[in-house]
């Protein structure tokens, strides 16, 4: 290294160093803490006593890790694809050659910009099982069947549900990332699989999802995230539904609604257990990775 | 540079507390959750102690959520003076060694915890100890009784003066006062529902006559009682259908603070509801008539003055720069004037619990406390209050986590999803894991195994 590029290494250190400095003492001290702190009996005031692998034991024999892990895999293994295709369609329409195009445009990114707990209040009302918009909609076309439609937030069999159609609501971001993909797909190939003979469906297929392979790679993954980190609008639907027993975080009704970061956050903050919350957070940073990795692998030809 | 400036404005904003203020006087550091009545009455109570002295001067500040701050900022070594956390953190809280017994300062004053705690009735002592150490102040006292609508009651051919007294009357009136749609079938109004509002499902266990911790082991499945309170809990869905109820229980689930909860809208006529309830309905639903029963309807022969308490409670965390002047208006907000006989004679307790609508917790009453009361029917909680068969939540230190296993097992129960034996089973199982490992944390730590107060009010 020249004198001239060593000047420049520590003039560049210099001005990212309040980046670095930030990085190590908000994030990687933390991280690197909590991972110490899974291994140990600790409650944030006393002191940590070392317990090896103690927490991790205990979590494999932890009915309720094991419950909230399910949860929140069922939540994301329905929200996830659901929520791509719905984006992906929007985005499809928002795409055609329509009047009025930029308004509706806004219209459906619009829910995504709401606050969560706001949107989730919304929601509730929109969920109620009595006077609810949905039953209202619903009940005259389930009623030829002899069929009810069901009270969702307070029916442990449907609670899942509502908080799925509500994720539907909030694809906005992931919509307006699919349109930028799909302005971004070259017009040659349309017309030269116009010339070959291939109409809509097949266009969609042939040309429009390849091209759009990377950007799914992305949406998906992201969302994955996402929805294994369901927490604001569980919290508040459970709440609420619950009357506000002061127990929010457990998953109202009947813990069908009890989400992996949810149990975390009660074990951490309630029973004051952070050695055991930590451990249950770095089972989901593997449980996260190793999905990522394998939605990685699953795309790599797709995409190359 | 940056650097520089960053770390001077980060010195900058940690100022010692612990000095004295520019104004000479020591300034407590008060973090209350309450706005509302609550928190007008804690402000009030604070104006009016600094103007009895010129020494210390209480500084309130509405922070939320009040038990994760006040833990996080222990441990960080800045915890406020005081902090008005909810009666279930008190346990935990405790046991993880945040919270400064009170008891050193009851005997520098010269004083027993017994003889201090006294001027309480005995429910309310209760809520400030745990494992028989005081560490907190009652400061939002209430009591809970059966509020019924009058209305509903005449339309049903009852006497809207008397409230059902045992709890087979209770399922009777709960009976006479539903109704269905003659079309549908659909419920339109219930005489009672075990989930509104779903709070405190654990003291249906008490109410039964069970106990829910022997002062060494959890007896939540293994007391008959207990089993026997959430079959009751379970009939109701058993009896009106599980369909109808959740269907019906869905319109208003949820709603408490505001006009559409059951009993405002009429559809529920019978509720457990606290002192607190006056002020709920005359803001969501005025006029409406309501009777306050005297006391629980007896669920065990020869006890007819069962009802249960609750109270926000007021500690010192562990660390505090002002432990000694927190203490002082700590001890002036748990006295009061007994000769009050004006509003403005009123003092600590007294002015707290007028502003906030609810029964002292102290033995003694002032006269103008007694006969002025903004509640009309305050003299029950007095009366309740007083009860031996008062009860409190279990003074245990999973107590966080035993509350949501309940609560679980309350919505399982009543949802028919398991048998209360299965849900009960499942809960005890893992209860009794979680103690197990907190005693065994509380060893592992130096502390003493945990002897909880054996004796329950």
């Amino acid at each position: 290294m020249t004198r001239r590029e060593r000047r420049q290494f520590f003039t560049g250190l210099g001005f990212t160093s309040p980046w670095l400095l930030g990085l190590a003492v908000f994030t990687a001290y933390p991280v690197l803490a909590s991972l110490f702190y899974s291994f140990c009996d600790y409650s944030i005031l006393k002191t940590p006593v070392w317990c090896g692998l103690q927490n991790y034991r205990e979590l494999a024999g932890d009915g309720l890790f094991w419950l909230s892990l399910r949860n929140t895999l069922v939540y994301a293994g329905v929200s996830v694809p659901l929520g791509a295709v719905v984006s992906l369609s929007l985005a499809l329409l928002l795409n055609a050659d329509v009047r009025g195009r930029p308004f509706f445009r806004v219209i459906f990114y619009l829910p995504s910009i709401v606050p969560v707990v706001a949107a989730s209040m919304l929601w509730l009302w929109i969920f109620n099982g009595q006077v609810g918009l949905l039953n209202w909609l619903l009940a005259p076309l389930l009623a030829p069947f002899g069929l009810t439609p069901p009270a969702w937030l307070v029916d442990p069999a449907w609670a899942k549900s509502a908080l799925v159609i509500m994720s539907l609501w909030g694809t906005g971001n992931a919509m307006v990332i699919y349109l930028a993909g799909l302005q971004n797909v070259p017009k040659e190939l349309y017309e030269a699989a116009e010339i070959d003979g291939a109409t809509g469906w097949r266009r969609f297929w042939h040309v429009t999802l390849p091209q759009l392979a990377p950007v799914i790679y992305f949406n998906v993954v992201m969302s994955l995230i996402g929805a294994l980190q369901i927490f604001t609008q569980a919290i508040v639907m459970s709440s609420a539904a619950s009357g506000g027993t002061g127990t929010e975080t457990d998953g109202f009704p009947a813990r069908s609604t009890l989400f992996y970061t949810m149990h975390l956050f009660a074990t951490a903050f309630y029973d004051l257990r952070m050695g055991y919350a930590s451990a249950m957070a770095y089972v989901l940073f593997l449980i996260i990775a190793g999905l990522t990795w394998f939605a990685t692998r699953l795309s790599r030809d797709r995409m190359s | 540079m940056v650097l520089a400036a960053m770390a001077a404005l980060l010195g900058g904003g940690c100022r010692d507390r612990g000095g004295p203020s520019p104004d000479g006087k020591i300034h407590v550091i008060y973090w209350e959750k309450w706005t509302g009545p609550e928190g007008r009455s804690v402000r009030a109570v604070a104006d009016a102690f600094n103007r009895s002295q010129d020494r210390i001067v209480v500084d309130v500040l509405t922070v939320s959520p009040i038990d994760r701050k006040t833990l996080v900022s222990t441990a960080g070594g800045d915890p406020p003076d005081i902090a008005g956390l909810w009666a279930y953190n008190l346990a935990s809280f405790a046991d993880a060694g945040a919270l400064t017994p009170f008891d050193e300062f009851m005997r520098a004053d010269g004083t027993t915890p017994d003889e201090w705690q006294s001027r309480y009735y005995p429910v309310y002592q209760r809520i400030t100890r745990h494992n028989n150490t005081v560490y907190a102040a009652v400061c939002t006292p209430a009591m809970i009784t059966l509020h019924w609508n009058k209305q509903l009651f005449r339309e049903a051919g009852l006497d809207p003066e008397r409230p059902p007294r045992t709890v087979q009357e209770l399922d009777e009136y709960a009976r006479k006062l539903t109704k269905r749609d003659p079309r549908t079938g659909e419920i339109t109004q219930m005489g009672f529902l075990p989930q509104e509002p779903g709070w405190w499902p654990w003291v249906f266990c008490r109410w039964f006559g069970g106990e829910l911790f022997d002062g060494k082991n959890i007896t939540f499945a293994t007391d008959p009682r207990n089993v026997a309170a959430m079959r009751w809990v379970a009939s109701y869905t058993k009896d009106y259908g599980l369909d109808a109820v959740t269907k019906f229980a869905s319109g208003f689930a949820g709603q408490f603070a505001s006009p559409q909860a059951g009993f405002f809208t009429g559809k529920v006529a019978m509720v457990f509801q606290g002192v607190w309830y006056n002020a709920y309905i005359r803001e969501y639903k005025p006029g409406l008539d309501y009777g306050v029963a005297p006391a629980w309807p007896s669920a065990v022969d020869g006890v007819d003055d069962f009802a249960m308490a609750e109270s926000d409670v007021l500690v010192i965390p562990r660390g505090a720069k002002h432990p000694r002047e927190a203490w002082e208006f700590i001890n002036y907000v748990s006295s009061s004037n007994p000769r009050a006989q004006t509003r403005e004679e009123l003092r600590g307790m007294e002015v707290l619990c007028y502003i906030q609508e609810k029964n002292s917790p102290l033995r003694e009453w002032s006269p103008f406390f007694a006969d002025h009361h903004p509640h009309p029917q305050i003299g029950i909680f007095r009366r309740l209050s007083a009860s031996p068969h008062a009860v409190f939540t279990p003074d245990i230190g999973i107590w966080t986590e035993y509350q949501r296993e309940v609560l679980d097992a309350f919505a399982k129960i009543r949802l028919l999803i398991a048998t209360p034996e299965e849900a009960m089973g499942d809960v005890q199982r893992r209860l009794d894991q979680s103690w197990a490992r907190h005693r065994r944390s509380l060893e592992s730590h130096g502390q003493l195994p945990a002897a909880a107060t054996p004796a329950q009010p």
